[in-house]
């Protein structure tokens, strides 16, 4: 996989490029412009820029009243911030009130590392999912962090959309097709399919190529759209695969996992299923990387779940 | 403003009550005392100060009212119907299954710009919309009217800090200072004090006024702004329940329903007002 740049970065330049041209964009910041790298839209956009101070509730009401006017705003702000102490705002005066608000929770999941659980959000799917009239998108790549970025200002129904801050290796070729709501398939595997979603679809890929030196045939999803979660993908990959597992920064309550989970049950399939991410506990301290290797989102974490879950399957 | 269109609005502000009472009676659930402590507010907001009307509604240039203290609903259906945006027979429905005159502001009803209820959330949204009409050089202006003890929710300090910030002179709010809460007293509930000067401190153009006077409404919204390049924020002395003797300043009557007997007096008392004010029994 090449090396691309922070998805981070690549939301600043996308959304910077695209207000040059429509002055309706707006990003409305919670002195969070230096964690969003968006110093050079503020200099070179600085009408296009609404500062409300650290005030995460004032950001999404403030959003909420811009959108109701006609301006395409981006609500931008730490997802640990935004959709906990904006929450009630999210779910009142964007979603409830139909305000077409983009909010963009940044330095997601634990992207914050040692900064610990205050600067975490790993409750953010499941309290949005949860809420009738929003649409979660979670880009892996710079690609889909430049495709959401640029569908989101015309998308008709409020979003919300989080990414981390390191930088992430290149998924995809430039011309593949991007849609919110359609997952994308990376590769096809006839023995067990990851479907991850965000900064963990990359170390799905990496543990997907270290089953094929095990002969284990292994597929990737990124499923980038948690809500509306492209079923017709999920089954497809359910009937296709020996073993299904989703991967995702984010609890085991309310993410991808559960949700995937919940739609094999209703659809009456059944097979060897596997939901990594956050267990319910005190999270581990240390970088995001470490985080992840210690709850097993790593290539070597999950070529093991995918062994694991394959035992007896394989064989029989 | 003539002494006679002052009595038309006051007789108007008594129609507003007896269906506010009727409505309320006939769901069997409402916020009584809130309802009428903001009549005269809206009635002179919405028949002397605001560039709105259901022809209009769509246009991006009209004036905006957000009724951050949405639990008082019942005030705002009321004149929203007098006003033509809907049937008045439609306010009959009000919480019943399927209806969409639901027990707080939605936009499913005609007229209502934004969905509230949970407090501390109008002003806010009143600063964004305030804002983007200065981005865009419109000439439109917001009002958002809060309760007294909404003020307790935090957000709405966050939004004046930003009202200030952004010298938003199209933004006028409105408090509906009528003392109480939901569990007594807002002195006593959190001892909230000094409100000219809390307002004051974070950059608004104050004003005081007594909030039941139609006479010195029309006075305060016609000189807005009080100050170019401010907010403004309207501190209206009111009584909760006014209008009728036995809800004004009473605790239990926020979300009290009148039973028959409460319901008969109240219409005899106001229909007596009506009276006062030397005019005939017309149908509002
Ligand atoms: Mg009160």
């Amino acid at each position: 996989m090449e090396p691309g740049k922070p998805n981070l970065v690549v939301f600043a330049e996308t959304l910077q490029a695209l207000a040059q041209s429509d002055k309706e964009i707006l990003v409305v910041t919670s002195d969070s412009r230096g964690s969003g790298k968006l110093e050079p839209f503020a200099k070179a956009l600085p009408e296009q820029l609404v500062e409300v101070g650290i005030a995460e509730q004032n950001l999404v009401g403030i959003s909420a009243g811009l959108a109701a006017s006609g301006k395409k705003v981006f609500g931008v702000s730490p997802a640990c911030f935004l959709t906990a102490r904006g929450l009630e705002q999210i779910k009142n005066d964007v979603a409830y009130s139909d305000n077409l608000v983009k909010l963009v929770g940044i330095s997601a999941g634990v992207s914050y590392g040692a900064l610990g659980t205050t600067h975490h959000s790993l409750h953010d799917f499941a309290a949005l999912q949860a809420i009738n009239n929003i649409d979660i998108v979670v880009p892996a790549d710079n690609f889909e962090t430049q495709k959401v970025i640029e569908t989101a200002v015309s998308h008709p129904k409020p979003l919300y959309i989080r990414f981390g801050k390191k930088a992430m290796p290149h998924l995809h070729q430039p011309d593949t097709p991007f849609e919110i709501g359609k997952a994308i398939t990376l590769s096809e595997g006839a023995d067990v399919t990851f479907i991850a979603i965000g900064e963990t679809v990359a170390e799905a890929v990496e543990a997907s190529q270290l089953l094929a030196q095990q002969r284990i045939a292994a597929g990737v999803i990124s499923m980038h759209t948690l809500k509306p979660l492209d079923k017709e993908a999920v089954l497809k990959a359910a009937l296709f695969t020996k073993a299904l597992i989703t991967v995702e920064e984010h609890s085991v309550y309310g993410g991808l996992g559960s949700t995937v989970a919940s739609l094999l049950m209703d659809a009456q399939v059944y097979l060897p299923f596997k939901a990594v991410g956050f267990p319910d506990e005190y999270t581990v301290t240390g970088s995001q990387t470490e985080i992840f290797s210690h709850y097993g989102i790593s290539p070597d974490g999950l070529a093991e779940t995918a062994q694991q879950l394959l035992t007896g399957v394989l064989t029989a | 403003m003539s002494e006679k269109n002052v009595q038309e609005l006051e007789r108007k502000s008594i129609q507003y009550r007896k269906k506010i009472l009727s409505i309320i009676k006939a769901a069997n659930s409402g916020h009584t005392g809130g309802s009428l402590s903001a009549v005269d507010i809206l009635n002179v907001l919405y028949n002397e100060v605001l560039n709105v009307s259901p022809d209009t509604f769509q246009d991006l240039n009209r004036d905006r009212y957000i009724q951050s203290k949405g639990h008082s609903v019942e005030v705002l259906y009321v004149v929203l119907a007098d006003r033509g945006f809907y049937d008045e027979a439609d306010l009959d429905t009000l919480n019943q299954y399927q209806s969409h005159f639901i027990g707080h502001p939605t936009r499913k009803v005609n007229g209502v710009e934004q969905n509230t209820g949970a407090l501390g959330h109008g002003l806010p949204i009143a600063v964004g919309t305030a804002l983007a009409a200065k981005k865009d050089g419109r000439s439109y202006r917001v009002f958002t009217l809060l309760g007294d003890g909404e003020l307790e929710e935090g957000s709405n300090w966050e939004a004046s800090m930003s009202a200030a910030h952004y010298q938003l002179d199209n933004l006028t709010v409105i408090i509906d200072y009528n003392k109480l809460q939901i569990s007594g007293p807002v002195e006593t509930v959190t001892g909230i004090t000094n409100l000219k000067e809390k307002f004051t401190a974070f950059g608004y153009a104050v004003r005081e006024v007594d909030g039941n006077s139609i006479e010195d409404l029309l006075e305060v919204f016609s000189h807005l702004p009080f100050e170019s390049g401010k907010p403004n924020l309207i501190l209206a002395h009111t009584t909760k329940g006014k209008g009728v003797s036995f809800i004004e300043n009473q605790v239990n009557w926020h979300h009290h329903v009148p039973t028959d007997a409460e319901f008969s007096i109240a219409m005899e008392e106001l229909d007596a007002a009506k009276l006062a004010l030397g005019e005939r029994n017309g149908t509002w």
